[in-house]
């Protein structure tokens, strides 16, 4: 069996197998929900509804999409350039750790000040937890998958520390979790009485800043070339390790908006549980989205619909929620076989 | 000093031979799929399946070392579906091991929630009992760590034997290692690259799984979320700091898990009431990440580790 | 032919399509018991692809094979081995981490056996070594080989397999004079033990000396099949080039002074390959300076010096008048110095990128293409039209992925990106390695006219008789070490041979003491 590539594909040829990938996974996934005892028809329609099928659906999804779109955003961004940050999960909690030690009241600014002074020390922070391997792969060629994937266990029990010790909430009856932050460092709502919030917003004004950056700025140019040929870049005088190093900066800070969000936006305060893999799923958000910014808006609205509308589905069917889960795995290894054979097709030999 | 009489003990050195037991298959797993030049980056999922597979086995009734041989198919599957996209398909390893550890995992928790939907607390099974190797089980210190664990141990132990002289001293362990230095000598030699990769890949991840199963059959007794918690990653970092080789790569797994019980009894001296108990936690994770700084030097990579072999490319 | 000529090996109308490409067209080639046959053609003839489908790398569309008489099953290279038909690739087939006796034993036994036999298997290298002149030691790492060593393993792994039928591809293009005279012993050892040969060369001079017949491949046909002893250089170039080949005309050079210069440049050794010890160059306008030598010796850390990807530990590099502080690619870029890499595939594109994005790779920073950091998407294409249009790039438009090219187009679109900053010095590394006839021409009358203009090119290239035609001076690079200056014509090619092979050097020393 050999590839061989394609020189022309026809517009059938680069939507079919895609197509076919999502098709095979909703098939996949009825066949699991009749195994757990359920009727598949319901249970897609279940998940459906919960995830689209009216106001506060419809809501709870743009809400669960606003973490995934940054972090989609991180990891497509470091993906372009062969830089795979598996870390997102502690950036993310270093821009929520940034926003409780800024936002819970040492400065009782207005919101027009503190708002954007947290933003920028949240992207900081994030930037900085994925400096470090970034700077052990490009000093020391130090794989940065297995660094940045450590990095995450090492970070989590840190925040655990300072949520039981220094940061721990006097009013919390003892649970490790932080004081909550002061109203003016609350991220409004969009619509008054909704519970959208304007981290959606910038979630999506950071989406086509990055489409920007990525297609118009030497920067882009420079991030899709180190990615696609390292060699040919270096030759060609791009200097390769700085430009790891500033997708890295950008990536984390990315991530880090994500906690910045989770935070401000919604939870107010913070915990150990304010991420379920946020950091993770925003792997399978950048694949299915293939790297590009303004697609990551899109798998993000999939991939938070098939989580929120699961949720639902399973308190209605007793299906276990882990059906989301096993969804988005298929549907990202489809997904990359699929785009494959976009390009290539497949030759007997 | 505290640590220095802890390190005399021989309990302290039997729970580091236990700690290193899954370690130790896992680390073999991943070092013959990356010898053959595969990185598979799905050992975290396969070890949660390999460990509910095998226990999941026992507890429906058959014998414990029918559970192990059903977790070790269960990871051989994960490693078909991770070798038929990788290595034919000529997909992403890093996309793909993470999209099987994803897929791996939920289907696991899918799998044992649909088996056990009304469970309190995670039933537990008859695991393997230590089995004392006469005589040498009575040697003072060494004794009761190296000969009087469970059998499972024990077949680590000797699969390190194994694997090092089947890769070294066999024409298959040639052919695996150079699959993973120039697949073009191997399809020159009149060899099928993909046939040794695949099956190098799905061996390797049949080990990872018994490596998980350890957990549920021999270091503890059930199945509980959480189990493996970055395990995998920790081998993966064990397999460099081996040199991808088997017998560096069992005395990194040994002195890591010495590491590892170091650190749970220090947290019980006095040195253990000022310092969190989250900072023990970590160093595990943080010695990993030095293991793999030490070794970024390395010359021993396997030259095609991670390059797809695309036949008769022009 | 005698009466009672056994035949080996025969390839029946075998054609072979890639996409569009024909690459054979109904060829056909019939082999003798201890014949040498060679296969002329130049680059993109189908001369490797004919091969691989031989040897079982590819599957015919149509045709087949036969060897001693049995047809071969096709797209299995066990096959083919089984059946006594071994290949020396053109790019070596070893494992560098594996030591030689690995590499030749690798797949020799079924996979189930427990023991590799080491003993025995040294003992039959050792044999087959004396016996065919390849020394080589069984436990050396391949890594650590020179390139005449390594070719010895490759032919060792096919007599190891006990072959009747040895196919070699391009064998001489990495070796020195002296080397292929030794791999010529060789070969004739080998015929003497009742093998055949099929031997794969664009040279004409080699084909002539080794072989009993040619068959000449042009543009995936035969063009013709003839006894070396009925033909001459001439007619087989005609067979193999048709009338289209009209290498362009080199007048006298007129040098300037120099524009830049290496001084005592010494650089550090990677690996088993040398860097440049104590090297002093000068690279004056008007001239094209040769490079001649046996690949790796230095001559990528020669070409990384001049383009400004290595700076050196010792020595100096002079721009002009000036002793250059910071060495990057961008400031040698900068300065006006055009490169084109050795491998346009690895380092001269990218191959996913479009031709627009290809053709700034070097100068997007500059105000020419972007502002301030944002790209002047409209310019960028203005320039690549115009690299289209001028140096003859055969695409489907500008924004067409590069990789859809073929070699030659890719190389005038790096041609035309370098040339068009109208650069002082060019260095051109291996410029036509891989290329079909028109476009070695073409790139050879880029660089003549570059010459013309008055820019210094230094010219490294494995190809001896390239060098020699179109260097004003040649030095050879042995070792990391540079040869005196041998002006056009001073030196034959045997004379050159030894240079590279280290030997003048000694002689340099002894006559100089």
């Amino acid at each position: 069996m050999r590839l061989e590539p394609i020189k022309n594909p026809t517009l059938a040829r680069k939507l079919v197998p895609p197509a076919i990938a999502l098709i095979s996974t909703v098939v996949i996934a009825s066949f699991l929900a009749m195994v757990a005892g359920a009727n598949p028809f319901s249970v897609i329609g279940l998940i459906l509804k919960g995830s689209f099928g009216s106001q506060f659906a419809i809501l709870e999804t743009l809400n669960r999409a606003t973490p995934l779109i940054f972090t989609g955003l991180a990891v497509a961004v470091a993906f372009r350039a062969k830089f795979w940050n598996i870390g997102a999960e502690a950036q993310l909690y270093a821009g929520a750790l940034m926003t409780v030690l800024l936002g819970t009241g040492i400065l009782p600014w207005p919101s027009f000040a503190i708002l954007p002074l947290i933003i920028f020390a949240a992207i900081l922070a994030g930037a900085i937890v994925l400096l470090a391997p970034a700077l052990l792969k490009t000093r020391f060629g130090v794989d940065e998958v297995v660094t940045t994937l450590l990095f995450n266990f090492i970070f989590l029990l840190f925040i655990s520390m300072l949520l039981e010790g220094v940061l721990k909430d006097p009013m919390g009856m003892g649970w490790p979790k932080s004081a909550r932050i002061i109203p003016e460092a609350k991220l409004p709502r969009i619509v008054d009485g909704l519970r959208l919030h304007w981290g959606f917003g910038l979630a999506i004004f950071s989406a086509i800043c990055i489409w920007i950056i990525q297609t118009r700025s030497t920067l882009g140019y420079e991030i899709r070339a180190v990615g696609l040929n390292k060699d040919a870049a270096a030759f060609a005088g791009i200097p390769v390790n700085v430009v790891i190093v500033k997708t890295a900066l950008l990536s984390g800070g990315l991530a880090a908006l994500a906690g910045f969000s989770e935070v401000a936006g919604l939870k107010g305060s913070l915990t150990l549980d304010l991420s379920p893999g946020f950091g993770y799923t925003g792997i399978i958000v950048a694949m299915l989205a293939l790297l590009n910014p303004l697609g990551v808006i899109v798998a993000s609205l999939f991939v938070a619909g098939i989580f929120v509308g699961a949720d639902s589905m399973s308190r209605a069917a007793d299906v276990p929620t882990y059906l989301a889960d096993i969804m988005l795995a298929t549907a990202l290894l489809l997904m990359v076989l699929a785009i494959m054979l976009t390009r290539f097709r497949v030759v007997r030999d | 000093m505290e640590i220095i009489d802890i390190l005399f003990t021989a309990s302290f050195w039997a729970a580091a031979i236990r700690i290193a037991s899954p370690l130790i298959f896992a680390t073999l797993g991943e070092l013959i799929c990356e010898r053959a030049g595969v990185l598979n980056l799905g050992i975290e999922g396969i070890m949660v399946a390999g460990a509910f597979a095998g226990w999941m086995a026992v507890f429906s009734g058959t014998g414990l070392w029918m559970g192990v041989c059903v977790a070790m198919l269960v990871g051989m599957l994960f490693g078909l579906l991770h070798s038929t996209l990788t290595v034919p398909f000529g997909l992403s390893q890093h996309v793909v091991g993470l999209g099987v550890t994803l897929l791996a995992t939920s289907s696991t928790y899918y799998a044992y929630r649909l088996a056990l939907p009304e469970v309190t607390g995670p039933p537990k099974i008859e695991p393997f009992q230590p089995y004392d190797i006469p005589i040498l089980s009575d040697i003072p210190l060494l004794g009761p760590a190296l000969f009087s664990q469970t059998p499972l141990t024990y077949l680590a132990f000797i699969l390190v034997a194994i694997v090092g002289v089947i890769l070294y001293r066999t024409p298959l362990g040639l052919a695996v290692r150079a699959a993973g230095e120039n697949p073009a000598a191997v399809a020159a030699q009149g060899l099928s690259v993909t046939a040794i990769r695949m099956g190098a890949v799905m061996v390797g991840s049949g080990l990872m799984a018994v490596g998980g199963a350890f957990l549920t059959m021999s270091a503890f007794d059930s199945f509980f979320f959480e189990m493996v918690n970055g395990r995998g990653w920790i081998c993966i970092a064990l397999v460099v700091f081996g040199s991808w080789r088997p017998g560096k790569a069992l005395l990194g797994a040994v002195l890591f898990a010495a590491f590892d019980a170091l650190q749970i009894r220090v947290q019980q001296t006095s040195l253990g009431t000022h310092i969190p108990y989250q900072i023990f936690l970590m160093m595990p994770y943080i010695l990993s990440i030095f293991a793999l700084i030490l070794m970024s030097r390395r010359a021993e990579v396997p030259a095609a580790l991670m390059v797809p072999f695309n036949k008769g490319e022009r | 032919m005698s009466k009672d000529a056994v035949e080996a090996l025969s390839l029946n109308a075998i054609t072979k399509r890639f996409g569009e490409l024909t690459a054979n067209d109904a060829v056909s080639l019939a082999v003798n018991v201890g014949e040498v046959v060679a296969l002329l053609g130049e680059n993109g003839a189908g001369k490797t692809t004919l091969m691989n489908i031989l040897f079982g790398h590819y599957t015919a569309d149509s045709g087949t094979v036969r060897v001693f008489g049995d047809t071969l099953p096709s797209g299995n290279s066990r096959a083919a081995l089984d059946a006594g038909v071994g290949m020396v690739h053109q790019h070596f087939t070893l494992a560098d981490n594996l030591t030689v006796q690995e590499n030749i034993t690798l797949g020799v036994h079924s996979l189930l056996k427990p023991s590799l036999g080491r003993a025995a298997a040294k003992t039959r290298i050792a044999a087959l070594s004396k016996k065919f002149h390849l020394a080589v030691s069984p436990d050396a790492r391949v890594g650590t080989l020179s390139v005449g060593e390594r070719q010895r393993v490759e032919i060792l792994k096919a007599l190891y397999r006990d072959v009747r039928i040895l196919i070699l591809d391009e064998p001489t293009a990495v070796l020195t004079p002296q080397e292929t005279d030794d791999l010529f012993a060789t070969l004739r050892l080998a015929i003497a033990e009742g093998l055949s040969i099929i031997f794969i060369s664009h040279k004409l001079h080699e084909v002539m000396a080794i072989a009993d017949r040619v068959v000449v491949l042009r543009h995936g046909k035969m063009a013709g099949g003839v006894n070396t002893n009925d033909t001459d250089k001439n007619a087989l170039a005609e067979m193999m080039m048709g009338t289209e080949a009209t290498p362009p005309k080199v007048s006298p050079a007129k040098p300037d002074a120099p524009l830049l210069a290496l001084r005592n440049v010494t650089t550090a050794d990677v690996g088993s390959v040398p860097g440049l010890k104590s090297v002093s160059l000068a690279l004056k306008g008007g001239q094209i300076v040769g490079l001649a030598g046996v690949s790796g010796n230095g001559q990528a850390a020669m070409a990384d010096v001049v383009g400004g990807l290595l700076n050196p530990n010792e020595g100096q590099v002079i721009l002009g008048s000036k002793t250059v502080q910071k060495w990057t690619p961008r400031i040698a870029v900068q300065s006006g110095i055009a490169r084109i890499p050795e491998d346009r595939h690895k380092t001269g594109t990218i191959a996913d990128f479009d031709l627009v994005e290809n053709a700034i790779l070097e100068r997007y920073k500059s105000p020419a293409f972007s502002n301030g950091g944002w790209l002047n998407w409209r310019k960028s294409r203005a320039f690549a039209d115009g690299i289209i249009d001028k140096y003859d790039v055969r695409c489907l438009g500008s924004e067409t992925p590069i990789r859809q090219l073929s070699g030659g187009n890719m190389q005038k679109l790096i041609l035309g990106r370098v040339l068009e900053a109208d650069p002082q010095i060019i260095l051109a590394n291996q410029p036509v390695r891989g290329l079909d006839i028109g476009a070695v021409n073409y790139v050879h009358s880029q660089l003549l006219a570059a010459r013309a203009r008055g820019a210094a090119v230094l010219l490294i290239s494995e190809d001896l008789d390239e060098v020699m035609a179109l260097s004003d001076v040649i030095h050879v690079i042995a070792d990391g070490r540079l040869s005196p200056e041998f002006k056009r014509g001073e030196m034959t090619p045997a004379q050159l041979g030894l240079w590279m092979a280290g030997q003048g050097f000694e002689m340099d020393v002894a006559n100089a003491s």
